[in-house]
């Protein structure tokens, strides 16, 4: 187990090494430059603004600098904000997106758990269907349209919410919220749809029933916490989801969060802020991936994740 | 009785045979895999009702902008943001021509003075939404297609190689794919886009950058299942090449799983641009595809919201078709993997 664990940690190092080097790469092979678009300057007073940011130096003294201050956990400065470094833009927009992300995938998850029961223990009727088709639709309709559909049904015709403002607190996170929630709720409620046919059909189960077990009893007592188990397993993709996501949505309902702030800088090439995000969302996802995969050899001892006889 | 044993007529004494080998005979003709598979998937409405949808759209993204009257790219400031009208609806009181003014609802076309019908209306510039839909379709099809087939291609290849030669190529082609694997793949799309100029071989190359890694993931698995099993050590004893192998035993094999994982690259490389146009990062104008579309809707969906409506229609439509399609075709080539 710690083998396996300080293999797959090593892995993630090189992985964000290589990310952490390409993303310096293709940023300076970049068309543009943050300075160049901001105003006419003379060559001197170009000379000068890039020397501050240390855009006169070589490329590799650059690069170098660069990579020591990422392993302090310093993601350099923004060229669109004066000064301000791009750790604490990103801290400072942490909270609407995680907010977002949380209930988003809270609720999701949830209403996915109870179809995915339902379509398991109705299997083959219109409660199966049902929950198969708004599944489907949930995995097949991009969250943007979606998004959109919500917003202008709820927010422009019946005026029960907010438009896109994010002013009028937690009201304003409902649809968002609803929006990021279908991708989560389809993984989920396949998920433990097919997991809990699985285990309704495995002989512990018969057992259960032979001694006289109430359909109730039998089904969530017995079943399902048998089929929650591997529904770790989904948090992987459903963070990647949820990210993807948020950058759209965060953007449609006007949310100063992490997404918004991402999309705006790839528009005024703002290298430091795409660099940095693009960083930290790295980090985000490959740690989750790697939280859930051990995660899961933990709480499921059938699962031995060194393979073979550990 | 004795007696009349002998008169008996030699013929009433014929000899009747049982054929032992009517036992094996076959009575219906003998399928082929696929022809299996099609009397499957013939049997899950999803799966046909798609493929109607599916050839409806591509048949439209085609012959579409010809129908139309109106061509995609022509503006006709005038006629800018002119709600659907539609022949036979104008007394049915939808796709009349009728839209929001200033909150009263009026006859734009009459206001306008205009006596053509936009069947999707127009957008902010007199466009032809009509057109532009099915353009824009066209676009994000062939998007969809070329990069399920730049992933197949790559995909197999890898991991064909990567499992059927084994050993030391097996492992350094799997630690680099371990390492792609680890890559977030917006992230990758994102940076790809960024450093390439905008257009359809920039979303292209953006999306199969990482895309072919499930494929090759997939096709290492069944090679590697196939290839130590008897029937292809039959084949090697007898001297087959690695050309004959590959192609006359191990292809045929996984070529289900190759069709099932390509069906379900297809909705995702459609979502990628969608995506990316809606965030600015797609296509640049005058070009179009669902994704621009979507986005140029989005921003006027308080007053029109048809601009917005068709093409999201349009796109929610083919994600789901691709999705049940490719659902079918699991269940289908694929009996064992149903859940």
């Amino acid at each position: 187990m710690a083998k396996y664990i300080a293999r797959r940690v090593f892995y993630m190092f090189i992985t964000l090494f290589l990310i952490a080097t390409a993303t310096f790469f293709l940023m300076k092979t970049l068309p543009g430059s943050p300075i160049a678009s901001a105003s006419k300057l003379t060559p001197d007073q170009l000379a000068v603004v890039e020397a501050k940011y240390g855009l006169n130096e070589p490329l590799p003294v650059q690069y170098g600098k660069y990579m020591l201050n990422l392993a302090q956990g310093d993601l350099g400065n923004s060229f669109q904000f004066k000064g301000a470094s791009v750790t604490d833009l990103i801290i400072n927009r942490l909270g609407p997106s995680f907010l977002l992300g949380a209930q988003g995938m809270i609720l999701g998850v949830l209403i996915g758990i109870v179809l995915g029961m339902i379509a398991a223990l109705r299997q083959n009727t219109i409660w199966d269907y049902g929950s198969t088709l708004i599944a489907i639709i949930g995995i097949s309709i991009p969250s943007f349209v979606f998004a959109t559909t919500l917003q202008y049904w709820f927010g422009v015709q019946l005026g029960w919410f907010p438009v896109a403002l994010w002013k009028d607190g937690w009201m304003s996170s409902v649809l968002p919220s609803i929006a990021l929630a279908m991708g989560p709720l389809a993984i989920a409620s396949r998920f433990i749809r097919t997991e809990m046919i699985e285990v309704l059909s495995s002989d512990y189960i018969t057992l259960a029933r032979s001694k006289g077990a109430s359909g109730f009893e039998v089904a969530f007592k017995h079943a399902f916490r048998n089929a929650l188990i591997p529904l770790v397993t989904v948090l992987g993709p459903v963070a990647a989801g949820l990210l993807t996501g948020s950058l759209v949505i965060e953007q449609i309902f006007a949310i100063p969060g992490i997404g918004e702030q991402f999309v705006k800088a790839i528009m005024i090439n703002d290298y430091s802020i795409i660099m940095g995000t693009t960083l930290f969302f790295s980090v985000f996802l490959i740690f989750i991936i790697l939280v859930v995969d051990v995660l899961y050899g933990v709480i499921d001892p059938r699962i031995r994740l060194s393979g073979g006889n550990s | 009785m004795t007696q009349n044993l002998d008169k008996l007529p030699a013929d009433s004494f014929k000899r009747i045979t049982i054929d032992s080998s009517a036992a094996e005979r076959i009575s219906k003709p003998s399928l082929s895999f696929w022809q299996d598979a099609w009397l499957r998937i013939r049997k899950n409405k999803a799966a046909i009702v798609s493929i109607v949808i599916l050839i409806l759209i591509i048949l439209m993204s085609f012959i579409g902008p010809m129908l139309s009257p109106h061509d995609a790219e022509t503006q006709t400031l005038t006629h800018a943001n002119l709600p659907p009208k539609v022949q036979g609806f104008e007394n049915l009181g939808f796709w009349d021509g009728v839209g929001n003014m200033a909150g009263t609802d009026v006859d734009l076309y009459e206001l306008k003075k205009v006596d053509t019908y936009y069947w999707f209306g127009t957008d902010g510039l007199g466009r032809d939404m009509f057109s532009r839909v099915w353009e824009g379709t066209q676009i994000s099809l062939f998007i969809a297609f070329v990069a399920a087939i730049i992933d197949m291609v790559i995909g197999v290849l890898y991991g064909g190689i990567s499992a059927y030669y084994g050993g030391r190529v097996d492992d350094i082609m799997q630690r680099i794919v371990e390492i792609l694997y680890g890559i977030p793949n917006l992230v990758v799309v994102i940076l790809m886009i960024l450093v390439m100029d905008p257009g359809i071989m920039a979303i292209i190359i953006a999306i199969t950058i990482t895309g072919w890694i499930g494929m090759s993931r997939v096709v290492r698995g069944q090679v590697l299942k196939y290839k130590n099993q008897e029937f292809v050590l039959a084949s090697r004893t007898l001297g087959a090449s690695n050309n004959r192998i590959i192609s006359k035993h191990l292809l045929p094999n996984i070529l289900g799983i190759i069709i099932i994982n390509t069906m379900f690259t297809i909705p995702g490389a459609i979502f990628f641009e969608a995506f990316l146009s809606f965030i600015g990062l797609g296509l640049q104008p005058p070009a179009a595809s669902l994704g621009t579309l979507i986005n140029d809707g989005y921003k006027l969906i308080k007053f029109q919201p048809h601009i917005l409506m068709f093409p999201s229609i349009v796109l929610s439509l083919l994600m789901v078709a691709f999705n049940l399609l490719g659902d079918g075709l699991r269940d289908a080539l694929d009996p064992k993997m149903k859940d």
